[in-house]
């Protein structure tokens, strides 16, 4: 075993995105294999099944459960209106009638004569999946959604909050450093997604929210900022689904660190072009990672790729990135990969890997203790 | 069979151990692992078996695969004569489960659920305040792995288990894996409303029915339903996983959920000593306590308590302050709570500094305490009983609750887990342990080697002497004998708390004083025995009544006799500067970190 695996996020200027797009439940799909589309068109349509009702029929009628379909008015499957009638008693004193109204508008689901219960279904709710990003429908997969390909700038970020949205990338900082500051947020952000440096404080966030800013990507920012976006502390990285009105990605980490230059200077390349991005991040086997998207225009999948994901080992002269402290956020070059354990200062023994900084210093970090940065 | 195989497919990584018998006597010899391969871009988990057993190929010399199938049986250094695992691989077996009444058959059908090594994901019961609608929006969208529906003792409510039935074929949920196939539901309730049950469930799901878990308010019968949920995880949820028919045929005997397994061992290692144990595992994701109290075994999981993918949950339920507890020295809340959000990004970071290493084992003492509070109140004895009580009973029960843990019976603490076992220091371990769940008079203190607790327990279902001989020689490592004041015991620092009389295995007798708010190590090595006579303050308690002495035997271990006046429970100084000072004291006597 020569070479280590490491985990790292991938950050290509130009390569494949395959974009699976895909429905809850089984349903329709409305667009052809090679069919180019725009990220707001919609792919797929289905219906979700309606919310379930449960009345209890005997108590309200004041009859035995057994009895219930003999005081029904609808059977099951049928449809009712809201306040509908849907079972009376019938006794001799016309007084003495109780009736049982629909409180949805639906259907009768289950008449129950155990429990005495009667279920109605709400109808069945239309959702659709757009397309995402700008792309060519290169497969559908029957009834339940399509692939679109496209080729594009693609930067996986280290974690976000806020699921999918689209819109034109601007930067409102100069430098990886800057901090994105509220007065760096402007009106003409409006329905812009953009480019911050190192840092974001919680009120700027909140301005974002005001001027209608649809995404921030930003070096790091502090967990208790977090919890206030949220409104509770975040115990399980599983996100993507949250109602914050913008998406938020990290692209280094929680504190402050300056987005890695590398990914600047592409997102900086790139400004002005429309981006598709997505908070979601699940922290567990089967990983997933924010993801920044932007297409290159005539999206074509067949489009010259330039970047492949590297699928092997560190190995000398690979650029790193340390995300442990006491070196948290530093990026340099592997100067040395020794094969033997070394015992580090905690005294676990541990395999290690030694870094050149631009400036000439040396460090040694546990191998677990960094990422690689693709070149 | 003399040389045998085993694996763990656990959520990040399968680990393969190498058994063999020499000169008689079954030791682990080899052990090798790699990342799980049940995700894209692999979807096979028998990749990363095969990675596994390559690397043990690598390290012993012996011949295991020929291509990718097993050799069988072993001949010399060539082949093995069996294959075992356990998986947790893809989140484990995820279950909801249904009963009438919350604290009743519920609470029974919970712990079925858990001692057969589930993560229960909800727990639906009649009066647990929902709604309908929403108890069937939830049972929709969770998407467990199986359902156990029980409810009513036999003869006993037919409507409220029926109405549980009705809500889970609205809901019409689906399996977690698998499209297509009918999501599996147990009905382990009362045996009168099989056959409505039946009625509404059999078109809708697979559903298979077992014996009541509570066929009596005042019995529990777990059994039937743990096999049934074991035998539904082979068929269904492991049948569907990706690659798992392939490791089904290549294993000798039934795959089991690694916890199920651990539970077993556990309990073997109860039953042989006539011991009352809990043990504890605590990793990434999850973290499963175990306790065993005469013939009543538990199991919980803390599904969300753990080192690295739950490291910031254990922030969200411990809560800040409590973590800051154990923390001896200055840091800033919000440089804290960076760097255990950006462990949770990174789960597979390790600490580099002693201080890093300080803050993550102040975390794992919460996780533990947390998980092991959470046991203690579902490891309870059974609620709904009718029993009389004298009035000192009824404020036993008050103070106490009715858990089934009780410190000052336990005869042994076993720890497992990355946290545990692959502290630098072995005094760590024991620190952690000691700290988290705070034992009570004489407690023994052990940790999982190298973790192979799981391999053991599959292998324990085939060939008992095996797993015994190894379990003994190189999994369990005694670190030594907890001495404590038993719950309630509370004093000043520096008060006079206990006076002791040791006489070691050569004979030799030591006496000795220990004021309150103390911690003591006396060395005694692995495999030696002491003899130790306690006689505390008239304040005081270890476990015979305040004041009372207390003489009994004490085993060693690689960190030896702690003897703990810190009270229980413990108690730390208000101010940050007292507080860093006592910790300081803690860990410079049991030599837990490098001066």
């Amino acid at each position: 075993m020569t070479h280590a695996y490491t985990p790292g996020l991938r950050i290509a200027e130009k390569t494949k995105v395959a974009s699976h797009r895909v429905l809850p439940l089984l349903g329709d799909v409305v667009v052809k294999k090679g069919d180019v589309l725009r990220a707001e068109d919609v792919v797929a349509r289905t219906h979700l099944p309606g919310k379930v009702h449960a009345i209890n029929a005997v108590n309200r009628l004041g009859i035995q459960p057994k009895d219930l379909r003999e005081y029904m008015l609808k059977k099951e499957g049928d449809p009712v209106q809201k306040d509908e009638i849907i079972a009376e008693t019938k006794p001799w004193v016309k007084m003495l009638k109780a009736v049982l109204l629909s409180p949805i508008t639906g259907t009768i689901e289950t008449i129950s004569t155990v429990t005495g219960q009667i279920l109605l279904r709400e109808p069945p709710k239309p959702i659709q999946v757009s397309a995402y990003v700008d792309g060519t429908v290169t497969e559908i997969l029957e009834k339940e959604g399509v692939v679109i390909e496209t080729t594009a700038t693609l930067i996986q970020g280290i974690f976000g909050v806020g699921g999918e949205t689209v819109g034109e990338l601007v930067l409102a900082v100069d430098k990886p450093e800057d901090t994105l500051a509220d007065d760096r947020i402007l009106p003409a952000h409006k329905d812009k997604i953009i480019v911050g440096g190192a840092f974001v404080r919680h009120d700027a966030l909140e301005k974002a929210r005001r001027v209608g800013v649809r995404g921030i990507i930003i070096g790091g920012f502090n967990d208790e900022d977090l919890k206030k976006l949220l409104g509770y502390d975040l115990g399980v990285a599983i996100t993507g689904s949250e109602e914050i009105g913008l998406t938020l990605i990290l692209t280094e980490g929680f504190g402050q660190i300056p987005i890695a230059q590398k990914t600047f200077d592409l997102l900086q390349s790139r400004a002005g072009a429309k981006a598709s991005i997505n908070g979601a991040t699940q922290i567990r086997a089967g990983v997933v990672r924010p993801e920044i998207v932007i297409p290159y225009e005539t999206s074509k999948p067949s489009g010259a790729e330039t970047d492949k994901p590297a699928d092997r080992g560190m190995e000398i002269g690979d650029t790193v990135r340390v995300i442990r402290v006491p070196y948290f956020g530093k990026i340099g070059r592997i100067k040395a990969l020794p094969f033997s354990p070394q015992t580090i200062e905690t005294e676990a023994s541990v395999r290690i890997l030694e870094i050149e900084f631009s400036d000439g210093s040396t460090i040694v970090v546990p191998r677990a203790n960094v990422e690689m940065i693709e070149r | 069979m003399d040389v045998i195989i085993a694996t763990d497919c656990g959520s990040t990584t399968t680990k393969a151990i190498l058994i063999e018998k020499k000169d008689g006597v079954y030791r682990q010899t080899f052990r090798g692992e790699s990342p799980t391969t049940v995700e894209a871009p692999f979807e096979d988990v028998t990749r990363g078996v095969l990675n596994a057993f390559a690397e043990v190929e690598e390290l012993s010399g012996r011949k295991i695969l020929d291509g990718e199938k097993i050799i069988t049986p072993a001949r010399g250094n060539v082949g093995v004569d069996i294959y075992l695992s356990t998986s947790s691989a893809g989140g484990g077996l995820q279950m909801m489960v249904a009963g009438a009444v919350k604290t009743m058959t519920a609470e029974s059908a919970q712990r079925a659920a858990l001692g057969a090594g589930a993560i229960v994901m909800d727990v639906i019961a009649s009066n647990d305040r929902r709604l309908p609608h929403e108890k069937i929006d939830r049972i929709r969208h969770l998407r467990p792995d199986m359902i156990l529906l029980s409810g009513g003792t036999d003869g006993g409510t037919v409507t409220h288990v029926v109405e549980l039935a009705e809500y889970i074929s609205a809901a019409n949920p689906r399996p977690r894996l698998g499209m297509t196939f009918q999501l599996p539901v147990i009905y382990a309730g009362n045996k009168d409303a099989r056959e409505k049950i039946r009625e509404i469930l059999n078109s809708k799901t697979a559903l298979s029915v077992t014996e009541n878990i509570r066929p009596t308010l005042e019995r529990e019968n777990l059994f039937p339903a743990r096999q049934e949920i074991q035998k539904l995880f082979l068929e269904h949820v492991m049948a569907q996983a990706p690659g798992y028919k392939k490791l089904m045929s290549w294993t000798g005997a039934p795959i089991m959920p690694t916890p199920g397994a651990v539970g077993l061992i556990m309990q073997a290692i109860a039953k042989k000593g006539t011991i009352n144990v809990v043990g504890v595992d605590i990793g990434g994701a999850t973290t499963d306590v175990f306790s065993v109290y005469g013939e009543i075994f538990n199991r919980t999981v803390s599904a969300n308590l753990g080192m690295s993918y739950s490291i910031s949950n254990v922030l969200a339920e411990a809560g800040l302050e409590n973590i800051l507890r154990w923390v001896p020295f200055d840091i800033e809340e919000s440089d804290l709570r960076n760097r255990i959000k950006n462990k949770m990004i990174r789960p597979t970071t390790i600490p580099q500094t002693v201080e890093e290493l300080k803050i993550e084992q102040a975390i794992s003492r919460e996780a533990l305490r947390v998980s092991f509070c959470q046991h203690k109140s579902l490891a309870v004895g059974l609620k709904g009983v009718q029993r009389e009580r004298d009035i000192s009973e009824a404020f036993k029960q008050e103070m106490e609750g009715e858990t089934l843990v009780d410190m000052l019976q336990l005869d042994l603490l076993v720890g497992s887990g990355g946290v545990l076992s692959h502290a630098p220091r072995r005094s760590q371990a024991m620190l952690m342990m000691i700290d988290a769940f705070q034992p009570e008079g004489i407690t023994r203190i052990a940790v999982d080697s190298i973790f192979m607790m799981p391999h053991l327990g599959v292998l324990s279902t085939v060939n008992e002497q095996a797993a015994t001989e190894v379990f003994e020689k190189d999994c369990l490592i005694h670190l030594g004998t907890c001495v404590s004041l038993a719950k309630g015991s509370i004093g000043k620092p520096k008060e006079k708390c206990i006076s002791y009389k040791i006489t070691m295995p050569d004979g030799k007798k030591t006496e000795d004083s220990l004021p309150y708010g103390e911690l003591r190590v006396l060395p005694l090595g692995i495999d030696q025995m002491a003899e130790i006579e306690i006689l505390p303050a008239k304040n005081f308690d270890v476990g015979a009544g305040k004041g009372k002495p207390m003489t009994k035997k004490v085993f060693g271990g690689v960190v030896g006799i702690v003897i703990d006046t810190r009270g229980r429970p413990i108690t730390l100084a208000k101010d940050k500067t007292s507080r860093g000072e006592q910790l300081q004291r803690w860990t410079k006597a049991i030599e837990a970190y490098p001066a």
